[in-house]
């Protein structure tokens, strides 16, 4: 293979890799938008989702796609319920006890899912699991394609949903201010619980699409923390920047992996995480407003 | 209800001001210098272990519960603490002098790591000391030269007036010297100037601005300060597990020192101490209640981190002010007895302002 042809196989893979990271970003940034709240627990809402999506391809004998539904189905059903029960108790607090508060949820989700689905690894089947397609001489694993397409297509319908439909302009209106919006006449917390649910609706796609890339363990909520850095390079509470910022993630891993010594893969997304903030805290496509960081 | 009555500086500088506190204080120092001859090896050694987490809690207090610096790393310092005090024994120091080495170098890396902060806080600076500790934690498994990789490194004897600490009885003692140590010295800081100026950076930078305070420098200092005493408790770590191996310093141990600082009860040294005697004895507690629960239930395998969700939760939501104010509640019901007033407590409503435009 050439070199050519080797950096494009790695920009692939990469952009399959950043693709999840950016659909993490997308649902992080959904709650952060609403609510101000960083989403600690968004990492095990995903786990959970991917081991209810094994649970209904395996167990129940679903077809691949209906599990993914009932994935994303229960996902959306216990985000609004972690809004509406736990997180909307503590609205007008600090940011501090709201964030403790994901941490709390997110121990008991990780906790939850120990106790039902125990500490082993499953694997969870998909129709494009160990197919490859070839274009020009790089080999696409067919599951990459489908990231890439899922979290195209969940970009694009956000995009158009917040533009244009009047829920969408009723969250757009409530994250800038949220007093105002109220006094418009938009139900604000029942608002704010809708786009937990889309967040976390978001969180089950990409854990049933991480799924055959990695195996279904307690672990795959770790994936969130890479989220946190493709958010941060993208620039906080932007929703292109959140896709950007993925992508790039997955691109610089990948690439890291190969060009710089060994370990350097695992930390490359924390060291990014670093230098942006310290060095560019606005990231890529940040606000163009002064912030503190 | 008691009333202060000063007739010197001496009377107000005293740590202890009235009689009740001094004698319980003197009845739990002894139930303390006692133990260890009563109590079964189990107790003794789990003592220790608790002893150790209050140095920790204390040392991520100083930051997050004084100044206001929310660290989500702190096992950063534990491990750079840990690996410190096995290099410098390793070197052939004595104890005392490696243990206080280890932690001034835990301290110079909390120098370093508190520049950023500077720049960055709030929930960002969460985020970067998160990521600091994946990295470190990942530089530890990897650095093998120093911190002998995954495969961990054994923790030599230390010595201390010619005897050794290893055993149960003495490494006890020691905990609690340390302990004793660092809680007098923070109390002390915390009284003084410095303890100020980290709770006025903590209730408003701008305001402690526009008092003289230098905000940026002792933003640093919070962090040396609370890296060094963290560095400590991560020194005498490495003595009770006796065989280091870098995922005692996961993500699950920063989580658990939030957790005790948190629970504890943010801005108080005391409800660091009982914050981190619940959630260090929460595992044995745990553990001996799986004995008791039904074969079904006592397997399960995410028990632990459920209940520790499940306690994080209750008093984020319950008891903002954690375990030292359910204390100060109780404490004022018996001094007021017959007229505690619930309503003393009931804060007004909070508006948290938004940190999007500032």
């Amino acid at each position: 293979m050439t070199l050519d042809a080797a950096v494009l196989q790695l920009a692939v893979n990469g952009a399959a890799v950043g693709a999840i990271y950016a659909l993490v970003a997308l649902g992080l940034v959904m709650t952060y938008k609403a609510t101000e709240v960083l989403n600690f627990a968004y990492g095990d809402v995903l786990m959970l989702s991917a081991f209810i999506g094994w649970y209904a391809s395996a167990s129940l004998g679903l077809p691949f796609w209906a599990a993914a539904l009932v994935a994303v189905g229960a996902a959306a059903a216990l985000s609004y319920v972690i809004d509406a029960g736990v997180m909307r108790r503590i609205a007008g607090q600090p940011h501090f006890s709201a964030v403790m508060l994901t941490i709390a949820v997110s121990f008991m989700l990780r906790g939850l899912a120990g106790m039902v689905f125990g500490p082993t690894s499953r694997r969870l089947e998909t129709p494009w699991s160990g197919q490859t397609s070839r274009f020009s001489g790089v080999v696409v694993a067919d599951i990459s394609l489908a990231i890439i397409a899922t979290a195209s297509v969940v970009t694009a319908v956000l995009f158009v949903v917040l533009r244009t439909t009047r829920y969408g302009i009723g969250i757009q209106a409530a994250s800038q201010n949220q007093l105002a919006a109220y006094l418009c006449g938009i139900r604000v917390k029942r608002l704010n619980s809708l786009v937990w649910a889309v967040s976390g609706a978001i969180a089950a796609a990409s854990g049933v699409l991480l799924a055959p890339l990695a195996l279904v363990d307690i672990s795959l909520w770790g994936v969130v923390l890479k989220g946190f850095a493709a958010l941060v390079l993208g620039g906080f509470g932007s929703m292109p920047g959140a896709v950007v910022g993925g992508v790039s993630i997955g691109l610089i891993e990948q690439f890291a992996g190969v060009y710089l010594p060994d370990g350097f893969k695992d930390v490359s997304a924390q060291l990014v995480l670093i230098l942006v903030l310290l060095c560019f805290p606005r990231g890529l496509l940040g606000e163009a407003h002064g912030r503190r960081v | 209800m008691r009333f202060s009555y000063d007739t010197s500086y001496a009377d107000a500088q005293r740590l202890l001001r009235h009689w009740p506190g001094r004698i319980a204080y003197a009845v739990l120092a002894a139930v303390l210098l006692a133990g260890p001859l009563v109590l079964p090896k189990f107790f003794i050694g789990e003592a220790a272990a608790t002893f150790i987490a209050c140095i920790m809690a204390l040392g991520l207090m100083v930051l997050t519960g004084f100044t206001g610096q929310v660290s989500l790393g702190h096992a950063a310092f534990v491990a750079i603490g840990a690996y410190a005090e096995i290099g410098l024994l390793d070197a052939g120091l004595p104890f005392p002098l490696a243990l206080s080495l280890a932690g001034a170098i835990a301290g110079a890396a909390g120098l370093l790591i508190g520049l950023p902060a500077i720049r960055v806080s709030g929930l960002y600076l969460a985020m970067v000391t998160l990521a600091f500790a994946l990295v470190v934690e990942q530089a530890v498994g990897r650095w093998k030269s120093v911190t002998g990789g995954y495969d961990g490194a054994q923790v030599p004897d230390a010595l201390l007036f010619g005897a050794n600490i290893g055993g149960l009885v003495p490494f006890y003692y020691v905990c609690l010297a340390v302990l004793v140590l660092v809680l007098l010295a923070l109390i002390n800081l915390t009284r003084g100037y410095v303890g100020r100026a980290f709770v006025g950076i903590r209730d408003s930078e701008a305001a402690a601005h526009a008092l003289g305070i230098w905000v940026s420098g002792y933003k640093v200092l919070a962090f040396g300060i609370s890296a060094a005493i963290t560095g400590l408790g991560g020194a005498l770590l490495a003595h009770q597990v006796q065989y280091v191996t870098p995922d005692v310093f996961s993500l699950n141990l920063s989580m658990q020192l939030v957790l005790m600082v948190v629970v504890g009860g943010l801005g108080s040294l005391r409800g660091a101490v009982l914050g981190a005697v619940l959630i260090g004895l929460l595992p044995t507690a745990i553990s001996r209640l799986k004995a008791a629960l039904p074969s079904v239930a006592a397997a399960q395998f995410g028990l632990d981190t459920f209940i520790f969700g499940l306690v994080l939760a209750g008093f984020v939501l319950f008891e903002p002010s954690g375990l030292n104010g359910r204390w100060i509640k109780l404490r004022t019901f018996f001094e007021a007895f017959p007229l505690y007033r619930r309503r003393t407590f009931v804060r007004g409503k909070a508006y948290a302002s938004s940190e999007r435009h500032r």
